[in-house]
């Protein structure tokens, strides 16, 4: 049951799922994910109803950008593309192509946030500030909460990439690249989410 | 397992303070809830009876208008949040990994965690009364009452900071108890044979984890548009009150439910023991009661029904809401089945059982007479709601608390409560509580507002209210027959047997009382539903062991989840008096604490089958 019966080099397939500690761990971890659908479908909800109250500031279709929304959209979904790498690379026990494919999907989320920080400064510049309008606080609420989702996944990925550094690939270490990756995949949803219900909408039905 | 002992890591053990501080036994968290639940409990319940002595009489002014807003906001908060809650949560934990057959839950780092955020929320939001700045918004902080405006001072800003610290305990346990539940059972514990109260905490649960994400958003909201000029509900910036309301109530009514399903697991296992008899209609029990989960998302704007969401929203809920009666009724008519023909002893649990009963049954019945949309036009904001309110509240839950506290004592304690001491506890609450509630339908369908300081003589609700803050008084009373109690049973010598009620069905009544820190020396095989009962007919005098003694792993106590609540706590401080430094070093303890969890694995350690002879005592 400890989890030190399995030394690096007989894991098994499925490194993640080999102890009762793991699997609890995913398991808490998919209803973590369920309480976060309804966080996130909170602030949707919110921001939806004040979407058109843009008072004196700007209206969703004068201020966003598609190209670069887009471009944020295909990195970010690209980066869960790459966790799923990292993970396959777990189970086949490849330890150095699991951390470059990690590394790479931190680039990208770090590519993301830096595209992010740039449009918001911009929107403020434009007069799109936090306190302009009913729109314009729910707007950075609901983006804002997604983009401090992402920060936090890349500080918490950098920290797995850490400790299978200095522990290696052990039944310890592979739950915990298999649940970020989970996190990962779920903040990725919710941005498709938000590039639909934010921006698209914003733009075609604003 | 037993190869891995040659590790055998050496974990330091505290002992006194520092013990309660680390600890991760659910059994010792499910004491420390019990005691923060109860002092909380204690000064909500002197909240109350200072609000109803100002009721006493027409026109009184034993305290002011202004200190009535704040003593009712923090009395239903309170109550609610810091009482009724973590009472609940301090059953859980000290029931639920023994009805299951686990040595401990999923996650007892987060169980610790839990604990201490909802403390620290808890103490957060009474520090108000010292800073002299309170809420006084209500528990249900209405905008634009409780918007920048209306409530220029620091008071709501405790009570969006508190509960949101609180409600991350509460989130962490409700997710914790579900993994616990789908994950831990003993062999052979399938679901259709876990015991009613388990059931009723694994729906409970995931009321929790589909619930309080919205209370989260909206305090993050109104905490916005409050401490950083957002616009969510200031209506002159094209924000939107009704929005609040929406929010609040989606999290709200599946929150009364999350209150009130435990009470009914509670009630359930009470009335079966002291029946000696199965608990009739066990399947329909357990269909209930996900049915009256999964309707209760689905009635929020029954509270909203005069704020004009048009003729067709307020139909839809109130159908939806009246449905609500149908599987609560099937639980009625099986619990009274089970007492039906029973051979009944009259205990102080019991008698709390059967209290509930009827109570609840009244509480029912004026929900339904809201439910009526056109109707609730006549009731909304009286004191018929208010009666309404507390005959499922306290009728209900704290009922079906005391019920489950004098039941499960023996189990968490060692010792049984003095059954004369309980039995006054149980009538003077009980009588008590009627006299209070019961005239408030009078008062509230005569007219009279809820939620005012005071009212005009001759109007016909003097005597009702006098009656009514006679009442609150006996409850007091009853109160304190039971805090006399603890202290009384604590003198006594912890002598309670396995099973100390003779008639336990489930498998707490197995093991020791108080448990061994790792509960089941050997994990039990289950073989039915009311496992334990079942081996007792069979003349057997212990569980079958689904495995052989061997060195069992404990996780190791740990302060951090303290330092993470302690982090949490600064910085809410520091939000709140627009401190964003100390904000910073406070959240950045508590995202310190995360990392260095992170980083250092915990090993835990190993209880030897030697060690486990000499009983190592939680
Ligand atoms: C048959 C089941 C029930 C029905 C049909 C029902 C219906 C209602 C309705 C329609 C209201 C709104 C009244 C108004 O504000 O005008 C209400 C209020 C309330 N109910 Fe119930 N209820 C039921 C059970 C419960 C239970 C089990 C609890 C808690 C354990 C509960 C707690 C509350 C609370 C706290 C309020 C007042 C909230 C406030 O405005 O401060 N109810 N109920
Ligand atoms: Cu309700």
């Amino acid at each position: 049951m400890s989890a030190h019966d399995h030394a690096e080099g007989h894991l098994p397939h499925e490194p993640e799922k080999a102890t009762l500690d793991a699997r609890n761990k995913i398991l808490g971890f998919w209803l973590f994910l369920g309480a976060e659908v309804v966080l996130f479908g909170t602030l949707f909800a919110a921001f939806l109803a004040l979407r058109h109250s843009v008072g004196d500031g700007p209206t969703a279709g004068e201020l966003f950008q598609l190209p670069m929304v887009f471009g944020a959209t295909m990195i970010l979904l690209t980066s869960s593309l790459t966790s799923v790498f990292a993970v396959q690379a777990m189970h086949h026990h490849n330890k150095k192509s699991m951390v470059t494919w990690l590394i790479v999907t931190i680039l990208l989320g770090l590519a993301f946030l830096g595209l992010e920080i740039y449009e918001f400064v911009e929107y403020v510049h434009e007069g799109h500030k936090f306190t302009t309008s009913a729109f314009s606080s729910s707007f950075y609420t609901l983006v804002g909460f997604h983009g401090a989702h992402v920060a936090f996944g890349v500080v918490w990925i950098a920290l797995v990439i850490g400790q299978v550094f200095k522990k290696g690939l052990t039944v310890v270490t592979a739950p915990k690249v298999y649940i970020s990756a989970m996190y990962w995949h779920f903040i990725d949803v919710v941005w498709v989410f938000i590039f639909t219900v934010v921006y698209l909408m914003g733009k075609v039905a604003g | 397992m037993a190869a891995a002992h040659a590790h055998g890591h050496k974990v330091k053990r505290y002992s006194g303070l520092m013990d309660w501080l680390t600890t991760v036994d659910h059994k010792k968290i499910g004491i420390l809830y019990f005691i923060a639940g109860f002092f909380f409990f204690l000064i909500g319940g002197l909240e109350a009876i200072i609000i109803r002595i100002q009721l006493l009489k027409p026109m009184n002014d034993v305290v002011a208008g202004d200190t009535f807003n704040e003593l009712i906001t923090m009395h239903g908060t309170t109550m609610i949040f810091l009482a009724a809650m973590p009472l609940l949560f301090a059953l859980m934990n000290a029931v639920i990994p023994l009805q299951i057959g686990a040595r401990d839950v999923a996650f007892p780092f987060l169980n610790s965690l839990g604990f201490w955020t909802f403390f620290f929320g808890g103490v957060l939001l009474n520090l108000s009364w010292f800073a002299g700045a309170v809420p006084d918004a209500g528990w249900t902080s209405y905008v634009p009452l409780a918007g920048s405006i209306y409530s220029s001072g620091h008071g709501v800003d405790y009570y969006v900071l508190g509960l949101q610290i609180a409600g991350i305990g509460t989130l962490l346990g409700g997710i914790n108890f579900m993994a616990t539940i789908i994950n831990m059972r003993a062999p052979g514990l399938t679901f259709m044979r876990l015991p009613m109260f388990t059931w009723a905490i694994f729906i409970t649960s995931a009321l929790i984890v589909f619930a309080f994400p919205a209370l989260t958003v909206g305090l993050v909201a109104l905490m916005f548009d409050r401490l950083f000029n957002a616009n969510f509900f200031d209506v002159a910036n094209g924000g939107n009150g009704v929005l609040w309301e929406h929010i609040f109530w989606v999290f709200g009514h599946p929150e009364v439910y999350i209150l009130i399903l435990p009470a009914f697991g509670i009630i359930s296992e009470v009335v079966s023991t002291f029946s000696r008899k199965r608990l009739f209609g066990y399947s329909s029990m357990v269909f209930a009661t996900v049915l009256i989960a999964f309707l209760g998302f689905m009635v929020w704007a029954h509270h909203m029904f005069t704020t004009g969401l048009g003729p067709v929203a307020n139909g839809l809920f109130s159908i939806a809401t009246m449905l609500i009666a149908v599987p609560t009724g099937v639980k009625i008519f099986n619990w009274l089945f089970t007492l039906w023909g029973g051979s009944i002893r009259f205990t102080t649990a019991n008698l709390f059982a059967i209290g509930f009963i009827p109570t609840f049954v009244m509480g029912g019945v004026t929900g339904v007479m809201l439910a009526s949309a056109p109707a609730d036009y006549q009731y909304h904001d009286t004191y018929f709601v208010v009666a309404h309110f507390h005959y499922v509240i306290v009728g209900g839950l704290i009922l079906g608390i005391f019920a489950g506290l004098h039941y499960w004592w023996p189990k968490m304690f060692g010792r049984i409560l003095n059954e004369t001491l309980g039995k006054i506890t149980f009538w003077t609450f009980f009588i008590g509580f009627h006299l209070t509630f019961f005239v408030q339908h009078f008062l509230g369908l005569l007219g009279m507002p809820r939620r005012v300081y005071t009212y005009l003589g001759g109007q016909g609700y003097d005597d009702m209210n006098f009656i009514s803050t006679i009442g609150a008084i006996l409850m007091g009373i009853g109160t304190i027959v039971f805090l006399i109690n603890i202290f009384v049973t604590w003198a006594k010598p912890r002598n309670a047997s396995n099973d100390p009620w003779e008639d336990g069905r489930s498998l707490e009544w197995t093991i020791p009382s108080p448990p061994p820190e790792y509960n089941f020396k050997q994990t039990p095989l289950v073989r039915g539903y009311d496992a334990w009962w079942k081996e007792k007919m069979e003349g057997k005098t212990a569980m079958t062991p689904a495995e052989p003694v061997g060195s069992i792993h404990m996780p190791s106590p740990s302060i951090l989840p303290f330092i993470m609540s302690v982090g949490l706590f600064i910085a809410g401080f520091g939000f709140m008096y627009d401190q964003l430094i100390v904000a910073g070093v406070g959240l950045a303890i508590t995202l310190g604490c995360m990392v260095v969890r992170s980083l250092v694995d915990d090993h835990g350690f190993h209880i030897e089958p030697e060690e486990q002879d000499k009983g190592v005592q939680a």
